[in-house]
């Protein structure tokens, strides 16, 4: 018991680490995990499958003191987002907004479901019909 | 009819799927279009390269149209595209003007000093700020900013002879036509 629980508070240092890959001087716990809550939105432009907490590309650490800089001088998380969509477009988010740009992409999968809700329909309307007819043909054999 | 629905369907899919495999061969899927085309060019005050104590601010540039060139030391494919920088720059017709973006200065002289300097000014963003502002995420980058202080074009990556004549060329051409 002992051992696993030493397994797991490593575990959690680790992660902790993990998180820190540049220190920075958090005032408090809650600002950190601020900071670790919306860098976890923002994509990393540079390695775009990586968020902005995780990259380790150069541009990442420029991108997260700004961040950091702006948290301090008492931006709000939208302010933030806001300065980063001016400069990089909405694709720093990983979650996109909906604009006309965006309804395919808000929308798209509602509508595949809509269709294939449609296609099942009438399938299985036709399959209700049939029975019957099989069921003649069957008897006509 | 219905006993080719199926076969219609999959064609379908087919289609789309070869659709998608073409989109992403011929699209850089790293590719992100800038929300700052037809925008004002962000504000900067940046000292020289050669001439530290003195500074360039978006102001001192307004006018006439320029280009801007985001590169560094560091950058290997600017180190590719440098060469045709080297042949075009002279022949654009608009001053081209450099961008040390997060470099160090000395080691950018001496980059210079090997290659060659295919600028007409080189400006220093050694902490990366103004090239930010820019929404520059990948040097080299380069940005065509006209008379009025605004952003008409921008090429991610580094510019080959085809993508001048595809592209600058014309851009700077249409710029040419709005002077009065």
């Amino acid at each position: 018991m002992k051992r696993i629980a030493l397994i797991v508070a490593i575990l959690i240092v680790g992660l902790h680490a993990a998180f820190a890959i540049d220190p920075l001087p958090f005032k408090d716990r809650a600002e950190e995990v601020r900071f670790q809550n919306l860098t976890r939105q923002l994509r990393c432009l540079v390695c775009q499958n990586q968020d902005l907490a995780d990259s380790d590309a150069d541009l990442a650490k420029d991108l997260r003191r700004q961040v950091f800089e702006m948290m301090q001088s008492g931006k709000s998380d939208d302010q933030i987002k806001q300065y980063l969509v001016s400069r990089y477009n909405d694709f720093v988010l990983y979650d996109p907004p909906m604009h006309a740009g965006t309804w395919l992409l808000w929308f798209g999968p509602f509508a595949f479901v809509l269709i294939g809700a449609g296609v099942l329909w009438r399938i299985l309307r036709n399959r209700a019909r049939q029975p019957l007819i099989v069921a003649n043909s069957e008897e006509d054999w | 009819m219905n006993r080719l629905l199926p076969f219609i369907g999959f064609a379908l899919i087919v289609a789309l799927l070869a659709f998608g495999i073409h989109w992403n061969r011929s699209h850089d899927m790293n590719w992100v279009p800038s929300p700052l085309i037809d925008k004002p060019a962000p504000e900067f005050t940046l000292p020289l390269l050669y001439e530290p104590t003195k500074t360039v601010a978006r102001q001192d540039l307004l006018g006439k149209p320029w280009l801007l060139n985001v590169f560094g030391s560091w950058c290997v494919t600017c180190q590719d595209e440098h060469p045709v920088l080297m042949a075009y720059a002279k022949k654009l017709g608009v001053p081209l003007i450099g961008m040390d973006w997060k470099d160090d200065p000395d080691t950018a002289k001496r980059w210079l000093a090997q290659f060659g300097n295919p600028y007409d000014t080189i400006i220093v963003d050694e902490n990366g700020k103004a090239g930010i502002d820019f929404g520059v995420y990948g040097a080299p980058e380069t940005y065509l900013v006209d008379a009025q202080g605004v952003i008409r074009y921008k090429h991610i990556g580094n510019l080959t002879p085809d993508i001048i004549a595809r592209e600058l060329k014309p851009a700077i051409a249409r710029l040419g036509k709005e002077a009065p």
